[in-house]
């Protein structure tokens, strides 16, 4: 942890879009750096001490709950755990996650995106109108699956994979990284009984996972680590699989390529 | 006016909140989640190391069942605990956790064969069965007879959040994101719902309910450091209490989490200390087993903490900048082991600390983690004084923590009170029809509104940062792990001042819509009014029980203290809470009171508990025959609603 008192200058966007009159702008705040300080901290220092009209989203401030995403030297990162010592020049520039509603300088309206998002794919076990019987054993699951299926869960729907996409930018409707991983994580999970077909009228179109540029900004923001590039390269190879047996099936309405 | 009705209003869209939603939602009730932020940003997905439920498919839990996990419970409580709630609790906990298994959640499975895990420091091989391979597994925790605390690595308040969220999104469940209740409207008998201001748009918006159900959570954030989420303010238990009817349940009882880092308090899961991590002072000395030969680090928590407390005032802390700390070294437990099932410790680490736990001891002390306390409800959910009012999780006082929560137990009550809250909830919805008065709804917004005019038009006043920063000061200080008499006094003098200055607050940023000083504005008053019941309860209770452990009062004292602290507001230009008690009593207890096995036992015991515990002996006696479900029924029948009555099967003994 270091922290030589030194001053920290902060250039963050501000703009209120309730304000009449108002108009977007970068507005430069100084701080002194203490031990240990987080971009959390020091936007809470400048709020109590320098500007109390500034707003920002924190919750757990952990690096857990995902509310914080926001393009911090141009790269949309969790600012919770953003240690300001990680900037050698002291200068921080802070904006707010592109490709969200703007709510206000720092805040965005990732709930709104990820609820239409899981919406939209089902994003819940499909049990197929199982009854399950609570008093009984549960159904088993293979070890290495239960731990797979984690390995997916763990996104955080910050919605710095959607920011850092330059499809998204193109394409309003495209459903980015986040809805893949939601897919993948569903398709490998044996208690979801959706077929390929299925996932395919989800995903199989230009604002699914054929309309995706691999830029794989996705993969490179990601503050979980999740493995996007694997997962939609598997994505696209079986949603291929189930366009040919679409195709099959109803050749004139795909037609063959 | 901006009025909305619904039949079950719901105010919190953690676990807690969004279960009981769904068991509304289920009985064809129209139902509406209110919540200050996305769903699946709630406190609940910080719940890292799991949830407490005895399945006993893992080797290390076999002979686990509700009984033992009752009596677990009970225990951690210090006796503070409703026994007919915990009952309830314990036998609907396997069910939560396989309907949660059901809608998604990637619980760790049982994996058949060998496997080498770490007990009290050493390297142990354990045989998994070969016919429990694939159930949900479970680790170790803090206070357990068994390994009960069934997880999916650390990070098992997030995978249970998802699942429960997407149940909610497939039933079409409407979450009203960034909305804030600040005030309940009620005519002193009856809850009709809350007025709630948008915290985008500003605007004042009635919501009208024939049940309401406050899920709001803890109140960590009346402490400068916590675990807590930021939004862990205490603002719902705070507007039941400006009711001037709704019970708060024993808030001294505060519990403190032996592994936060520091500084800045973030949590590391019990997990650590159940998967085999070790505590260890400044000469990298493992103390623990010279305080507690029997459970070392794996105590109760409020034993933990005290112990860890009691070796850094021996000098034997590690000094820093931050204070003294100690050492949580899961060194011991290898990479493989870290980096699956203590993902998100190792992230912690790297990120906040910049060090590695693979090889790097982390450091830790003792922080506020959880508040016992909440509004007081009787065993429906439902509040004692206030018809229509509900609560569940950690906002509520249901009460089956007493004065200690057991690890694992927290995100287990959320889904078990959202199952079981949600039951009565909609039976209430069912059985009640309210008549909405106008007049009273506008009388409320009005006032509310009026409270606000007057924050945005005052020239010059309090600085609300202050008033916040001055309170959790004073909470810090004065009443942590170790409370005395002259402390807590001062806490209560600092907070009555507080809480005077804080009729005063002015404010720089003077927009009606988003505006997080205003938002403070409103929340600080609240916020002390709740740390002003903490400090004055913990102030009266002359006595130590679980988390609430008075240096001037050091034992345990039944005879006058086995009784649950109701704080209320009785007028709203009170200085001061009111304090009352509710007795427990002895005579209905299944597990009257005894020692709980840490330290000396110095219990003050009460008559009453040598009494029940003949008659308990004679019950038993009586009924040789009886297997454990005749026989606890025979010495505590408790209420449960019919659709959870069933026996929980296990692995190998089935029913039983």
């Amino acid at each position: 942890m270091s922290g030589n008192g030194r001053k920290l200058k902060f250039h963050i966007f501000r703009f209120d879009p309730q304000q009449p009159g108002d108009k977007p702008r970068m507005q430069t705040y100084e701080v002194e750096e203490a031990p240990g300080m987080t971009i959390f901290i020091a936007l809470n220092d400048i709020r109590a001490k320098h500007d109390t009209s500034l707003q920002f989203d924190f919750v757990c401030r952990a690096g857990i709950c995902g509310s914080c995403g926001m393009v911090i030297n141009g790269r949309p990162t969790l600012a919770c755990r953003t240690l300001t010592s990680k900037f050698p020049n002291g200068e921080i520039s802070l904006l707010p996650l592109p490709a969200f509603e703007l709510i206000g300088d720092l805040s965005v309206n990732t709930g709104k995106f990820m609820r239409i998002m899981t919406e939209r794919i089902e994003g819940w076990i499909h049990a197929n109108g199982e009854k399950v019987n609570l008093d009984s054993l549960e159904e088993r699951m293979d070890p290495d699956r239960a731990d797979e299926i984690y390995e997916l869960d763990r996104c955080v729907e910050c919605g710095c994979c959607v920011s850092a996409c330059a499809t998204k930018r193109m394409r309003d409707e495209f459903l980015s990284a986040v809805g893949f991983m939601k897919i993948a994580r569903f398709e490998m999970d044996p208690r979801d009984k959706r077929t390929d077909r299925e996932y395919y009228n989800i995903l199989g179109n230009d604002q699914g996972v054929f309309g995706c540029m691999t830029l794989l900004g996705c993969e490179d923001t990601c503050p979980k680590d999740l493995p996007h590039q694997n997962r939609i390269a598997y994505l696209r190879r079986k949603m291929l699989g189930a366009a040919r047996k679409v195709a099959a099936s109803a050749p004139a309405r795909i037609g063959s390529p | 006016m901006k009025v909305v009705y619904t039949d079950s209003l719901v105010i919190g869209g953690g676990l807690a909140g969004l279960r009981v939603a769904i068991n509304t939602k289920k009985r064809g009730l129209d139902t509406i989640v209110l919540s200050l932020i996305p769903a699946k940003r709630s406190h609940s997905s910080a719940a890292q190391g799991g949830m407490q439920a005895s399945l006993a498919a893992c080797v290390k839990s076999v002979g686990d069942n509700e009984d033992v996990h009752f009596s677990d419970t009970i225990k951690g409580s210090d006796w503070g605990a409703d026994q007919d709630v915990v009952r309830m609790f314990v036998h609907t906990a396997p069910k939560a956790i396989r309907e949660l298994s059901h809608w998604g959640v990637p619980w760790s499975r049982v994996r058949k064969g060998n496997r080498e895990v770490i007990i009290n420091g050493q390297k142990v091989t354990i045989t998994e069965r070969d016919e429990a391979h694939g159930l949900i597994t479970a680790r170790d925790f803090g206070g357990t007879k068994s390994w009960r605390t069934c997880y999916t690595s650390d990070g098992t308040g997030h995978t249970m959040l998802y699942a429960v969220d997407n149940k909610a999104i497939e039933m079409g469940i409407p979450v009203h994101e960034r909305k804030e209740a600040i005030s309940l409207i009620h005519d002193g008998k009856t809850c009709y719902g809350a007025v709630v201001r948008d915290l985008v748009t500003g605007e004042l918006i009635a919501y009208l309910a024939k049940a309401t159900t406050i899920a709001t959570g803890g109140y960590g954030r009346i402490y400068a450091i916590t675990t807590n989420a930021v939004i862990s303010e205490g603002i719902g238990t705070a507007i039941a209490l400006e009711t001037g009817v709704v019970r708060f349940g024993n808030p001294e009882a505060v519990q403190f989490h032996p592994t936060a880092i520091v500084p800045v308090g973030i949590l590391t899961t019990e997990g650590c200390r159940g998967d085999g991590g070790l505590l260890k002072d400044v000469d990298g000395y493992r103390f623990m087993p010279d305080y507690e030969p029997e459970k070392k680090e794996l105590a109760s928590r409020d034993v933990v903490s005290r112990r860890m407390t009691e070796h850094m005032r021996k000098g034997k802390g590690v000094k820093s900048r931050y204070g003294d700390h100690l050492w949580l070294d899961i060194t011991l437990l290898g990479k493989h082991h870290i980096e699956k099932n203590l993902r998100e410790v190792k992230e912690i680490c790297q990120y906040f600390l910049g060090i590695d736990p693979v090889k790097d001891y982390i450091p830790v002390r003792p922080t506020q983690h959880y508040s016992m306390g909440g509004i007081r409800t009787k065993y429906t959910g439902e509040s004692s004084t206030l018809r229509g009012l509900f609560s569940a999780g950690e906002a509520a006082c249901w009460d089956m923590h007493g004065f200690n929560r057991l690890g694992g137990n927290s995100v287990a009550e959320t889904i078990v009170a959202g199952m079981i809250v949600g039951h009565y909830a909609a039976d209430y919805c069912r059985d009640h029809s309210v008549d909405f008065n106008t007049s009273l709804v506008e009388k409320t917004i009005a006032r509310e509104q009026k409270k606000i005019d007057e924050i945005l038009e005052r020239p010059q006043g309090e600085n609300v940062f202050q008033l916040r920063e001055a309170m959790q000061a004073t909470m810090m200080e004065n009443v942590g792990i170790f409370r005395q008499g002259d402390a807590l006094q001062k806490a209560v003098n600092d907070l009555k001042a507080l809480l005077k200055r804080s009729k005063n607050i002015a404010i720089k940023t003077k927009v009606r819509h988003a505006n997080p000083e205003l938002v403070e504005a409103i929340r600080v008053p609240k916020m002390i009014k709740v740390a002003l019941c903490v400090a004055q309860a913990a102030l009266l209770r002359t006595e130590s029980r679980g988390a609430h452990a008075r240096e001037d009062c050091p034992a345990r004292n039944d005879k006058e203290w086995l009784k649950r602290t109701l704080a209320y507001w009785k007028n709203e230009d009170d200085g001061m809470p009111t304090i009352e008690y509710e007795n427990l009593d002895i005579m209905k207890m299944e597990m009257p009171p005894g020692s709980r096995g840490y330290g000396k036992d110095n219990t003050i015991h009460h008559p009453d508990t040598e009494r029940r515990l003949k008659q308990v002996e004679e019950i038993k006696k009586s009924k040789p025959k009886a297997d454990r479900f005749e026989l606890q029924k025979a010495l505590m029948d408790f209420p449960m609603p019919e659709e959870y009555r069933g026996k929980n099967e296990r692995i190998g003994v089935g029913c039983q």
